[in-house]
């Protein structure tokens, strides 16, 4: 028996990242700096964590209900209409899932198939498309543009359009661009969405870390609430992404298929993680806000920096990314992390690994320390003046 | 202000063009802000914590509860500044409760702590009493934890 044949197809044509070979690299180097890898620098807070040993100590080991812990669910359902606006019921509108990645996923295989296309916005997530492949739907790529600001503009949404399109992934505030979707930005998209049989996911994990603003869901404009699907968590607002927990908000009929794969296929997220869940939910607002604000100096540290080595810079205004482009050294992305990593120690990941359309750019994320962030920056000064010679 | 407060008391070795940067503000604007706060009295001093234990230097540091009686129109505060004008006094603060004043006190040797109590402090006319408790493992001071830092071992994931 040839193994490699019992793969199958979907699972084949998707490629093994391109951005393995940087960590393999930087694992041997030492006093490298990381500004490569998407998750909080910060430790879950202590409230949170505690909350989860009381649960182990008070023997909370078992499964919970499949949906998720009611208290959990409760707390969500208060969460998000005290933020967005949502109103949600918590006994049929929401799944506990296993980070907002299996929300992704079960999203995606609860909805489409082969011959169903999926409009996903890239620079983005990698994940997404890997998730579509493996539903057998087809992903129809929209190529955002700098100087849209990496916003999702009607037009380029219209284009990717066809009678076959079923879900739109909506992915602000994004990584790797740090873009966020105003109001008036959601607005405008919200027309073409409004007399279309589209459901949207809307992956909402950056929505606290967002810089100028609050963050809107599309779930909260008119029309929408009954066509959208919110992805969150708790990975990035409450530095939790060791503990695997997110949850979806959707129309009953959309969660209840949502169900079915998550019952068998997950079971329940972590019993453990839900309690701390429901800590991080009533009690950890004032450290979420802390590290937002720390986020919020790194970031304009970190846009400033670029700008004065020369690079164009748009200006990030949610997630923890930057993403500068760097075509005016007339190198590749490729080129450019790879050597920067060699010569100066610094891992910045290519933006090309988030779609085709981020060749040219690099993300930087400033989940790092301050300490961390001055001083890669200075590395990647003297990369840039001396490439320029 | 605030925020350049906030800054400050975590990390006082950052520019002023750092943290012009941080704050989106310019470095004349934080410069002047800086100074204001010093000619104010808000920032009273730029101090560094150090973890004596590591050193050679030998140090023990005590609590003292002291019970005072007030004196007629001044209150507490003239019977404190008698106290903490002693620069052996690290630390020292009116209380609620129990007692009155809260005086640390840092010295070479216990011995040291307790000659300045009985020579020092004791005697002073409107001290009553006094309680002394040695400091014997420091976990934590000024919001930072003596131990080990944690360090990032974050692994390299794809997302
Ligand atoms: C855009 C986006 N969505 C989802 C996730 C996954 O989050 P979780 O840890 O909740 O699975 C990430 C993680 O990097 C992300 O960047």
């Amino acid at each position: 028996m040839n193994i490699k044949e019992m793969i199958s197809p979907a699972v084949k044509k998707v490629p093994p990242s391109g951005i393995r070979k940087y960590f393999d690299l930087i694992n041997e180097m030492k006093d490298a700096i990381s500004l490569g890898i998407g998750e909080p620098d910060f430790v879950t807070p202590w409230t949170i964590r505690e909350a989860g040993i009381y649960s182990l100590e008070k023997g909370h080991t078992h499964y919970s209900s499949n949906a998720g812990v009611i208290e959990l669910r409760q707390e969500i359902s208060r969460y998000v209409k005290r933020k967005y606006g949502l109103d949600y019921d918590p006994k049929n509108q929401m799944i506990v899932t296993v980070g907002a990645s299996e929300g992704i996923d079960i999203a995606l295989r609860a909805l489409v198939g082969p011959g169903d296309e999926v409009i996903l916005p890239e620079p983005s997530f990698v994940a997404y498309k890997g998730c579509v492949v493996f539903t057998g739907a087809t992903p129809v790529v929209v190529n955002l543009r700098a100087e849209d600001q990496f916003r999702l503009t009607p037009r380029l949404l219209e284009e990717a359009i066809t009678d076959r399109t079923k879900v739109l992934i909506l992915p602000f505030p994004n990584n790797p661009t740090g873009a966020i979707m105003t109001g008036e930005d959601l607005e405008k998209i919200v027309k073409i969405l409004k007399d279309r049989d589209i459901i949207v996911i809307s992956d909402e994990i950056y929505a606290e870390l967002t810089y100028e603003g609050q963050h809107i869901s599309i779930a909260s404009l008119p029309g929408m609430y009954e066509k959208t699907l919110v992805v969150n968590g708790f990975s990035k607002a409450f530095a939790m992404t060791g503990w695997r927990i997110g949850y979806v908000c959707g129309h009953p009929d959309l969660i209840a298929a949502m169900y079915k794969i998550h019952q068998y296929a997950i079971m329940c997220a972590p019993t453990t993680a839900q309690y701390a869940a429901v800590e991080a939910l009533r009690n950890g607002d004032e450290d979420a806000r802390v590290m937002v604000r720390e986020y919020n100096r790194r970031r304009r540290v970190m846009v400033d920096g670029f700008r004065k080595m020369g690079l164009d810079c748009f200006e990030p205004l949610g997630a923890f990314y930057v993403f500068p482009c760097i075509r005016s050294t007339g190198m590749s992305s490729d080129e450019f992390c790879e050597n920067l990593l060699r010569e100066e120690k610094v891992l910045i990941i290519p933006g090309n690994a988030f779609g085709e359309c981020g060749e040219g750019f690099v993300r930087a994320t400033y989940a790092n320390s301050m300490e961390n962030i001055f001083e890669a920056l200075k590395r990647i000064e003297k990369f840039i003046e001396k490439s320029k010679k | 202000m605030e925020e350049i407060l906030e800054i400050l008391e975590k990390n006082n070795k950052l520019t002023e063009e750092q943290i012009a940067t941080m704050l989106n503000k310019s470095v004349e604007e934080v410069r002047a802000a800086i100074k204001k706060l010093e000619e104010d009295n808000i920032i009273l001093g730029y101090t560094t914590l150090i973890n004596w234990e590591k050193t050679r230097k030998e140090t023990v540091t005590a609590l003292i509860e002291v019970r005072v009686t007030p004196q007629r129109g001044e209150g507490f505060d003239k019977v404190a500044e008698r106290i903490y004008k002693y620069p052996e006094v690290k630390a020292c603060y009116l209380m609620s409760g129990g007692f009155d004043l809260t005086v640390i006190i840092e010295g070479k040797t216990m011995k040291e702590v307790a000659l300045f109590v009985a020579e020092k402090l004791a005697p002073l006319e409107s001290v009553l009493s006094t309680a002394t408790h040695f400091v014997l493992k420091k976990y934590k001071d000024e919001g930072l934890i003596f131990e080990e830092k944690e360090k990032d071992d974050r692994e390299a994931v794809v997302l």
